[in-house]
């Protein structure tokens, strides 16, 4: 029968092809993330001592604004042409089609991520005083809650009239725990001054319960109408 | 006008009467406060409105989603809307409440804070049902929803743990409770409810007129483009 | 509102009391007819008419309000949605590939992995498969061409094409219908909505006219005026 992991591995090289080939895309998602950092450091600009407490929030805020706009775009590709009709015509698990788009925006966000990440290390001057081996930890958990929310949500708003706003209006709120222990995560790791290890497993409940609640109500949304 | 809803209007009318009393001129003053505190007895019972018209919308969410019963859906509308008004309340009150008796308009309490996480996600999810095209309205809200219940325990525990490592200044009441108090907590919750509860069945029957007034307007207007 | 019972060949669509509402609009107002299999059915009538929710009803994209669908036996489309192929004005391709790589993908929708298989689908409606000019240069005749084979690609039982000849010359026109009478002559069943019914003349079996929200009359020959 129509696999899920088949159709998923198709449809996600299938996006990626098509995101490699209109690198309009890209290359201005990778400048918006730059003026960003740029803008953040101009606007705050503190002292080693202080810039190690506020960093984790600004770049984590950093990272949500670049999320919210590669976010957008990738179920903007689908309307043209109305070809999100084709796939819900096929019998394709709906859940490939979300397990695909969800992997290449996470592929998508952590690429700016790593982009943007030099950048805050040097206009601020970082230097972690904790145990910085868990900051990739932290960064794939906390990518993963932003982006697993962010596709399902986007998938919804992109349907509806107000588009590009709808998305941070329904993703801000729901998005507020795992915002928080990122933040508290990173800048626990950052200070060293406390440990990570609550916020690490709330964001690992999050990414849990949300996944499986997205994998369970997917279906639903994409065929409503 | 079926008589249980005059029934219900005369007595949230008594209630909110006699509660108004109670809380404004019967309630002990505070030894601490002083009368500034009173505004608990709307504060509080609207919080635990709020809640329990977001847990309704909860369940007809999922009942729509289960059943596709479009009153389940009309019911999810009406309890949010009116869940966010008294959601305002507390948010209101709080600040209000607070900032006479410790001096601050805001503080990262975990109840407050709650609340206004909790606000924020059912302002969204009226955002949505207003954005979206009719059809598919009901179950992209009754997903927001299901979403949102799931987030509450979420948020609760993240700010609880944040007030842990970050000591803020403590609002809200503590210690022992004087049972005339409470009596007149409860008192007011009871007003409360049947308010709300009037209010929603209004906003009930006009939302399910109106959906079969748009019906009845939508085969009628075929009808007067195309005569048979 | 006219009912042709279909005796003589088995049903393949049993629509019964459709009613499709998006909002104050209501865009089919009780839809009863059975449709049967082996045919070309042309469905006609004006802009509102209804013809495209029908169409969208028919391939499981568009839930009634009220009524029922039965499609090959089975009233949950998402069980039979193998053997349906959906054709609408826009392309349904991604621009930025080629037709092949349109067709490898969608393939691998329904579970195929057969390049020789997209190759041939995109062969039958007249176009190259070795092409890789990504679609969205194409013409709009080649466009509505790899759009049918994308259709094609699981081999359906039933096929449901909205607006297949629109903004498409009146040659090509010719031949896409002649591709279809070739489909019908092969045994499936083919729905084509039109505005260009006359491309139909002599091709279709029955065309099925809507009003309203409803159908009005089924009529043999195009020539018969009903509306």
């Amino acid at each position: 029968m129509i696999g899920l992991a088949n159709i998923t591995r198709a449809t996600l090289a299938k996006d990626l092809r098509l995101e490699w080939r209109s690198k309009d895309a890209i290359n201005s998602m990778l400048f918006f993330s730059l003026l960003v950092v740029v803008i953040f450091s101009f606007v705050f600009n503190p002292t080693a001592e202080e810039s190690r407490r506020i960093a984790g929030g600004l770049i984590w805020v950093a990272f949500l604004f670049a999320a919210i706009v590669a976010l957008n775009q990738t179920w903007a590709r689908e309307l043209r042409n109305q070809v999100l009709d084709a796939y819900r015509i096929s019998p394709a698990p709906a859940n490939s089609l979300f397990l695909a788009k969800a992997i290449g925006n996470f592929i998508f966000v952590t690429v700016l991520e790593a982009l943007m990440t030099p950048l805050f290390i040097v206009f601020y001057s970082l230097r972690a005083l904790g145990p910085v081996y868990q900051l990739p930890i932290i960064a794939m958990l906390g990518t993963w809650a932003l982006v697993v929310n962010g596709t399902f949500f986007a998938a919804i708003s992109v349907r509806t009239r107000a588009r590009e706003i709808m998305l941070p209006l329904l993703l801000f709120p729901i998005s507020i725990p795992a915002v928080t222990a990122m933040v508290e995560a990173t800048s626990a790791v950052l200070t060293g001054e406390f440990s990570t290890r609550f916020w690490i497993a709330l964001l690992v409940a999050y990414d849990v319960v949300f996944t499986i609640a997205c994998l369970f109500l997917f279906e639903t949304v994409l065929h409503a109408e | 006008m079926k008589p249980a809803f005059s029934i219900l209007a005369i007595l949230t009318a008594v209630l909110l009467s006699y509660g108004l009393y109670q809380a404004l001129v019967v309630a002990p003053t505070d030894q601490l406060q002083g009368d500034v505190y009173r505004i608990i007895y709307y504060h509080v019972p609207s919080a635990w409105t709020a809640f329990l018209l977001f847990s309704i919308n909860f369940v007809a969410s999922i009942a729509y989603l289960v059943s596709r019963n479009p009153k389940a859906d009309v019911l999810a509308l009406v309890t949010a809307e009116v869940g966010v008004v008294y959601c305002t309340i507390v948010l209101v009150t709080g600040p209000l409440w607070a900032r006479p008796v410790w001096g601050i308009w805001w503080t990262w309490d975990v109840r407050l804070t709650s609340t206004l996480v909790l606000w924020l996600i059912y302002v969204s999810y009226l955002f949505l049902r207003r954005f979206s095209s009719g059809g598919q309205t009901p179950v992209l809200a009754a997903a927001l929803a299901i979403f949102g219940a799931l987030d509450v325990p979420l948020v609760y525990f993240s700010i609880w743990f944040f007030r842990t490592q970050h000591p803020q200044p403590v609002v809200g009441g503590g210690g022992s409770i004087d049972p005339r108090m409470l009596h007149v907590w409860l008192l007011n919750w009871a007003a409360f409810l049947c308010f709300a509860g009037l209010v929603c069945w209004s906003r009930y029957r006009v939302e399910i007129l109106q959906r079969e007034l748009e019906e009845a307007q939508a085969l009628q207007a075929l009808l007067e483009r195309n005569p048979q | 509102m006219i009912d042709i019972a279909t005796s003589e060949s088995l049903s393949v669509i049993r629509v019964a009391g459709l009613i499709k509402q998006f909002g104050r609009f209501a865009a089919l107002r009780g839809v009863t007819a059975e449709f049967a299999a082996g045919r070309l059915y042309a469905i006609l009538g004006d802009n509102g008419a209804g013809k495209t929710t029908l169409l969208r009803s028919l391939a499981g994209l568009s839930s009634a309000t009220r009524g029922s669908i039965t499609v090959l036996g089975y009233t949950n489309l998402r069980e039979v949605c193998f053997r349906i192929g959906y054709m609408a004005h826009p392309s349904l391709l991604y621009d930025e590939m080629s037709g092949m790589e349109n067709l490898r993908y969608f393939a691998r929708l329904y579970g195929i992995d057969d390049p020789q298989r997209c190759a041939a689908a995109i062969t039958a409606v007249g176009l190259d498969p070795e092409l890789t000019r990504p679609v969205g240069q194409y013409s709009q005749g080649m466009r509505q061409r790899m759009s049918l084979a994308r259709a094609l690609i699981n081999d359906p039982e039933l096929l449901l094409l909205d607006e297949p000849f629109s903004n498409v010359d009146v040659r090509s026109g010719r031949e896409m219908a002649g591709l279809l009478a070739g489909l019908r002559d092969r045994g499936k069943t083919v729905f084509v909505v039109t505005h260009q019914a006359s491309l139909l003349e002599g091709v279709a079996d029955e065309f099925v006219w809507m009003e309203a929200g409803q159908i009005t009359a089924r009529t043999p020959t195009f020539s018969t005026d009903n509306s």
